[in-house]
């Protein structure tokens, strides 16, 4: 269906190409899971899939793309838009119209298709994606998951042969990603459709994957085969395959369920030990923050609902929750970016509403979902410069601390032009300049590969050791598994759940990690924390 | 006879037929200072907004375009009275304290404040906010983006543009709020050109990402696909819609201002509406694109357009026959009632009735039978 035939492709301005030298081919009704660390060049072979990459991007493309008999060469994108459908990262950035309705049948209409054919398709359309009671809506008022699905549905009523989704699941909620997945799978599984997509969490997608495409990046060859094969030494898996790793099956399981029927003597083995408690190290330090009986929001809408939590020094406190449940909120609560109706909001004992900016930021520091939003200036330099003027600290202090979060980035580097791990330690740099005893994050996972996602818990560790207190709002249930000491979870407004990580995650089908899932009723987080058990255990018995 | 025909049967009426209907009131409107048809075209916009209005959010904006209309008439007549130079009548209602102006330019601040002067600002404010108040109509009655969905084909690209646009201007509003928030995060305070600065950088960043995402997505759904007529074909139907609606534009113009040269009126009118039409029919035929859905345009939509134009044509046939009776002698003496241009405007208020009612949401699904004989 797909064929990559000696693929190189160097974008004007650089000296070495993105991708070298690529042959691959996919062949009908695969779902072919694309795989690699930010920026190795992942969305470029995507977007050469339907042309755009060199069409639309520029740059030069050596060998051929070939699509359902379809040389990209001599057919521009929308020339192959009732052969591959693409869907890009943001869905609300590439829709055009502003109704479910319209928007399925834009791409018809650019077709030129007759009046009912149009009309037809849109209705199957709107049947086969679940969007039927969204038809007349506004795209805006649409949750993630629905915009997303709407995005799919608007490439579908076309027909194409091949959908293309750049990371359609990492804004979403691990309820609304489940039902975006679950689409792809009955649009393979129902209609025959190729379906290539990019994804960073590998835990979600690898179990439906037929294949895994991986970028390495840095002109490295493009490798491919089955999820197994390809998994087998990769430096990045999902928690399922390191469990399998640790516990030496063969061939490695994909998915909760291979694993979970595989299990049982994994579990007879660790019956009796101890998994450690995922607490703060010494003890909880002194309350850094409270917020009691919060009521905030929209005058007529509160978004919070009367919300008390209290935050300690040494603590790493996962805040959970859908989509809406009020997370962003009640991290701007306790920035004062907003205002409570009610209640009591206290950072070092001082109400951040009242707190002039500039004293602001000696208590508290937030890292905003979208990190850019910080900065400004035109090189990673004068970004440190200026956050050292802005928390009136000895020049350098910021440089330092990035090149310890992030070491090796130029400084005179454009922010724009770093990964997004880079951005995210960029802002968490900035932040933490000032020395604040509170650090919020907000989304920090959102677009990092496992190996920035790494780093990042290992800063979380860190300055958790150190004495900061560490709130962070996040969907990624692995990442609360791995650095969380506490979590506390939002629904409706409301803290339905506060404890330790333990308590709370193992329980829910929606938060609890994959080696939770796997070795219920035992209480085990990650992987590292069994084969640290295991160790332990003097008379190992492979099964 | 097809449902699309009947009065009755509940649909969304062609935004364009509301706005036709605008504008034969606002035509109307702009032929006279007689506050009885102007007070009467006031009340038809409000009855009929009041009667055919959606839900939706633009059509609530009527009311801000009442309360504009009414601050364009109280600024009027401030700015009358204090700068009235006396001489416009005998009638002193009051007299402001003084402030001379420098040199001899003829204008004064304050002093006497005649009954005419007021009465003559009210009048002229009243008409300006008549005709706002039929673009208010015109605008919470027919949403103006369904309006853009209707344009011809040779005009599509503009349309799609202005649709773009009316989707990005919100976002950065929205955008902007939030890079200023989180300024504040890194203990600046804002204001000053600085801080502007500051703020541009990402808002614009953002929108730059945000129209490349745009432009991939609409490149690779088959935007612009069809559209591959030679130059030739493509600067001919520019020129002739281009043309043809400054044509329309200079015609207009003509008709309304009623005080220039004979040929500006109709016959620029009808040139460019001919030349325009052609445009757009040989411009459509280029285009190849198809339009999903398209506005139905049936009888409700010529009722609803015919009655706006009945209300301009019996304005324009009185201002012929029976000028006094829209020109007032003084302004200070009680307006007569122009019969025919009433009549007419009254017309314009049937579409309160003959528009057909919008479409009420379908109730909620009732809960199915076999899950409540379980229950049960």
């Amino acid at each position: 269906m797909i064929e990559f035939d000696g693929v190189t492709i160097t974008f004007s301005g650089e000296s070495t190409p993105v991708l070298r030298d690529v042959t691959l081919a996919i062949p009908e009704g695969e779902l072919c899971l694309v795989v690699g660390r930010t920026g190795s060049g992942k969305t470029t072979l995507l977007r050469a899939i339907n042309g755009l990459v060199p069409h639309f991007s520029g740059g030069t493309l050596a060998g051929r793309v070939v699509v359902d008999g379809r040389d990209t060469r001599d057919h521009r994108p929308r020339d192959l838009a009732e052969v591959v459908g693409f869907v890009g990262q943001d869905p609300l950035a590439g829709f055009v119209t502003d109704t479910v309705e319209d928007e399925l049948a834009y791409g018809m209409e650019s077709l030129g298709l007759p009046a009912d054919v149009m009309r037809k398709r849109v209705e199957e359309t709107l049947d086969l994606l679940g969007l039927a009671e969204l038809r007349d809506r506004q795209l805006t008022d649409l949750s993630g998951g629905q915009q997303q699905r709407v995005a799919i549905g608007a490439v579908l009523t076309t027909h194409p042969r091949v959908l293309v989704l750049d990371e359609p699941t990492s804004a979403l909620d691990p309820l609304a990603a489940e039902e975006v997945l679950a689409t792809l799978q009955r649009l393979v599984h129902d209609l025959g459709l190729t379906v290539v997509l990019a994804e960073h969490r590998l835990e979600r997608v690898v179990q439906y994957a037929d294949r895994v495409v991986l970028v390495p990046g840095g002109g490295r060859p493009v490798s491919d085969g089955t999820p197994d094969e390809m998994l087998q030494h990769s430096p990045v898996a999902p928690p399922v395959v390191e469990l399998g790793r640790v516990a030496g099956w063969q061939p490695l399981p994909l998915s909760v369920r291979d694993a979970r029927r595989r299990a049982a003597p994994l579990r007879a083995l660790l019956d009796g030990l101890v998994p450690p408690g995922h607490e703060a190290a010494d003890g909880a330090g002194e309350v850094v923050a409270g917020l009691s009986d919060v009521v905030a929001g929209y005058r007529q809408v509160p978004v919070l609902k009367g919300v008390s939590v209290t935050l300690r020094g040494g603590e790493v406190v996962a805040l959970m929750g859908r989509n809406g449940a009020g997370k962003s909120t009640l991290l701007k609560t306790l920035v004062g970016m907003r205002k409570p109706s009610s209640g009591r909001v206290r950072v070092g004992g001082e109400d951040p509403a009242a707190l002039k900016p500039a004293r602001l930021l000696r208590h508290v520091g937030l890292v905003p979902q979208v990190p850019g939003d910080l900065l400004y200036e035109s090189t990673v330099a004068r970004e440190c410069t200026q956050a050292d003027k802005d928390a009136g600290v000895p020049s350098g202090t910021t440089v330092a601390l990035f090149e310890r979060l992030s070491p090796g980035v130029p400084p005179g580097q454009h922010p724009r032009d770093l990964s997004e791990g880079q951005r995210l330690t960029l802002a968490l740099a900035i932040v933490l300049a000032a020395r604040p005893p509170l650090v919020l994050l907000d989304e920090p996972t959102r677009g990092l590969d496992y190996t920035a996602k790494h780093r990042l818990v290992e800063i979380l560790r860190d300055l958790a050791s150190r004495g900061h207190a560490v709130m962070l709002a996040t969907h990624d249930v692995e990442l609360v598994a791995e650095v969380a000491t506490r979590v506390a979870v939002l629904a409706d407004g409301e803290v339905v759940a506060d404890g330790p990580v333990r308590d709370v995650v193992v329980s829910s089908p929606a938060f609890a990690p994959q080696v939770a899932k796997i070795l219920a009723p035992q209480t085990w987080l990650t992987p590292t924390d069994v084969a640290v058990a295991l160790a332990g255990v003097t008379t190992v018995s492979r099964p | 006879m097809r449902p699309q025909n009947l009065v009755t049967f509940p649909r969304i009426l062609h935004p364009g037929a509301w706005w036709l209907w605008a504008l034969g009131l606002a035509a109307a409107a702009s032929r006279t200072l007689n506050p009885v048809p102007l007070l009467l075209i006031l009340a038809v916009t409000g009855f009929v907004v009041a009667a055919r209005r959606s839900d939706a959010a633009w059509a609530h904006s009527y009311g801000a375009f009442l309360k504009l209309a009414l601050l364009i008439i109280a600024v009027r007549i401030v700015f009358q009275s204090l700068l009235s130079s006396g001489s416009q009548g005998p009638t002193v209602l009051f007299t402001l304290p003084e402030v001379p102006v420098a040199g001899s330019t003829g204008l004064k601040l304050g002093g006497v404040v005649s009954l005419e002067a007021v009465l003559r600002a009210f009048y002229e404010g009243l008409q300006l906010a008549t005709i706002l108040c039929c673009v208010g109509a015109a605008n919470s009655l027919g949403s103006a983006r369904r309006l853009l969905r209707s344009v011809p084909g040779a005009l599509y690209e503009i349309g799609v543009a202005v649709v773009i646009a009316l989707t990005f201007a919100p976002q950065l509003v929205t955008d902007a709020a939030r890079v200023r928030a989180a300024h504040r995060l890194r203990g600046q305070s804002g204001g000053g050109l600085r801080a502007l600065k500051r703020l541009a950088m990402p808002v614009l960043e953002g929108a730059l990402d945000r129209s490349v995402e745009l432009a991939a997505a609409m490149d690779s759904r088959g935007y612009g696909r069809t559209t591959d007529a030679g130059r030739v074909s493509r600067r001919l139907t520019g020129l002739l819609v281009f043309g043809g609606l400054l044509g329309v534009c200079v015609g207009v113009y003509g008709l309304l201002s009623g005080t220039s040269a004979g040929w500006l009126g109709m016959p620029a009118l009808l040139t460019g509406s001919v030349l325009a039409a052609g445009g757009i029919y040989f411009g459509g035929r280029r285009t190849g694109r198809s339009q999903y859905r398209p506005d139905p345009w049936a009888l409700p939509e010529w009722l609803v357009a015919g009655s706006g134009l009945v209300a301009a044509v019996t304005m324009f046939v009185t201002l012929a026959v029976d000028p006094a009776a829209l020109v007032l002698a003084s302004v200070t003496a009680v307006p007569p009632v122009p019969l025919l241009a009433c009549l007419g405007i009254g017309v314009a208020a049937l579409p309160a009735f003959l528009a057909p009612p919008l479409p009420r949401p379908a109730p909620a699904a009732p809960a199915r039978t076999e899950t409540v004989e379980v229950a049960a």
